[in-house]
């Protein structure tokens, strides 16, 4: 079997391939870094000294994977229904349901503790389109 | 299988009678659900509660441009409300964003001015709010219940539903809506932004809420805080015993296009009288 301008096409198939498998080498040792959340801000290290230990309104398990839930269910619990508070299932302490002035008041480092993961994931959550966002150190840009 | 007329007949009727049960039943269920129930989630302890919120403005308490000023300015750094301003300082009306702001007479009781009336009042600045009516046309209009009755009466605007459709624009008699046609925050001095409360987005309505968020912390309206003593009162009509169901009961009051059915709950009193 007779390949006609065998040269050409092998030429073709080789920029093909590595055009095609560009991005997999270009990101090589990129994406993988893990995110780092930082749970050391003023507020937090004040809440440790009095409570003995880190907590949020619930699990840091239940946090990771059902806030975006937990939040919906908070907003419409404030705007339409005029709650307020929310009983924790976890500790049973009540905390103000609010973004900017309830978990933002902890988690005051955005860049270090939400845009962590929602950039590895590549979630563009549109919360801070309207909800402001605390005031950050220049040291703390990333 | 064979089917006569008949047959085919009796099992569309059954069917089509199903089918049509299925959406009437379907359509009964509410829309929305709330996802958090009490008593998981409760009201802040220190709210303030009433069974009908109104408000009564008396414009002969307000001597001087900065009294309106100071009102207006009060809710709109409050509420982070953008000022759009052109390149000469005068109020971009393009892009103006208003929760309370002066009318004239005229535009505020439209058909009561006569020929012979005192200049004063024609003159007179009167402000004007959203008027958190009995039975708003806003809230009919609305396509995704974006905008709703609590059941203190307030007609509250759920920011994270609006789709920017207008029609409570449309419908609003009184103006009170504004659209925000580009990023607020523009507008927005980083110096006297309230960050406490959040901004808006692009493509939302918003309008005055008789400041819902500081009344289940204890707070009044910040509107009525900031005016002149007795100028404006804040309360729950439905109790007798209350600032404003004294005032709207002692003495003639005026609300916004009353003709319209849309049943106002911001009363203005015209006259001098100390009351209250």
């Amino acid at each position: 079997m007779k390949l006609y301008d065998g040269g050409k096409i092998l030429i073709g198939l080789m920029v093909f391939v590595g055009i095609a498998t560009f991005p997999f080498y270009y990101n090589i040792g990129k994406v993988d870094t893990k995110p780092e959340l930082k749970t050391d801000t003023p507020a937090i290290q004040a809440w440790e000294k009095q409570y003995g230990k880190k907590e949020c309104v619930e699990s840091k398990e239940y946090m990771r994977s059902e806030h975006m839930q937990l939040l919906n269910n908070w907003r419409d619990s404030v705007v339409r229904d005029m709650n307020r508070q929310y009983v924790s299932m976890t500790s049973g302490k009540k905390f103000n349901m609010s973004l900017q002035n309830g978990c933002l008041n902890c988690h005051s480092n955005k860049k270090q503790f939400c845009d962590q993961c929602h950039n590895y994931m590549a979630v563009k959550p549109y919360c801070f389109d309207c909800h402001i966002q605390p005031m950050e150190k220049e040291e703390n840009k990333s | 299988m064979s089917m006569d007329r008949r047959q085919f007949l009796k099992i569309a009727g059954i069917s089509s009678i199903l089918g049509f049960g299925a959406s009437v039943a379907s359509a009964t269920h509410t829309i929305w659900e709330p996802g958090l129930k009490p008593p998981q989630v409760e009201p802040n302890p220190d709210g303030l509660i009433a069974k009908r919120w109104a408000m009564v403005v008396d414009m002969s308490k307000f001597k001087t441009d900065e009294d309106i000023k100071k009102v207006t300015t009060a809710c709109h750094q409050t509420h982070n409300v953008p000022d759009f301003r052109n390149p000469d300082g005068t109020v971009d009306k393009k892009f103006e964003i208003k929760w309370i702001w002066e009318e004239p007479f005229g535009r505020t009781f439209p058909g009561s001015e006569n020929k012979f009336m005192s200049e004063h009042i024609k003159d007179m600045p009167f402000i004007v709010l959203c008027n958190h009516c009995d039975n708003p046309p806003c809230v009919r209009v609305c396509p995704t219940q974006a905008t709703f009755k609590l059941p203190n009466g307030i007609t509250m605007q759920d920011m994270h539903r609006c789709i920017g459709c207008r029609f409570c624009m449309a419908a609003c008699p009184y103006g009170a809506r504004s659209f925000n046609w580009t990023d607020p925050r523009k507008a927005i001095n980083p110096a006297t932004e309230n960050k406490a409360y959040p901004t808006r987005t692009k493509g939302v309505v918003e309008k005055c809420t008789f400041c819902t968020e500081r009344l289940q912390f204890g707070k009044i309206p910040a509107c009525v805080e900031a005016a002149p003593k007795g100028a404006m009162f804040f309360g729950d009509i439905e109790d007798p015993n209350s600032e404003v169901r004294k005032i709207v009961t002692s003495q003639l009051t005026i609300r916004r296009k009353p003709e319209l059915g849309t049943g106002p709950a911001v009363y203005y009193v015209i006259g001098g009288s100390d009351h209250a």
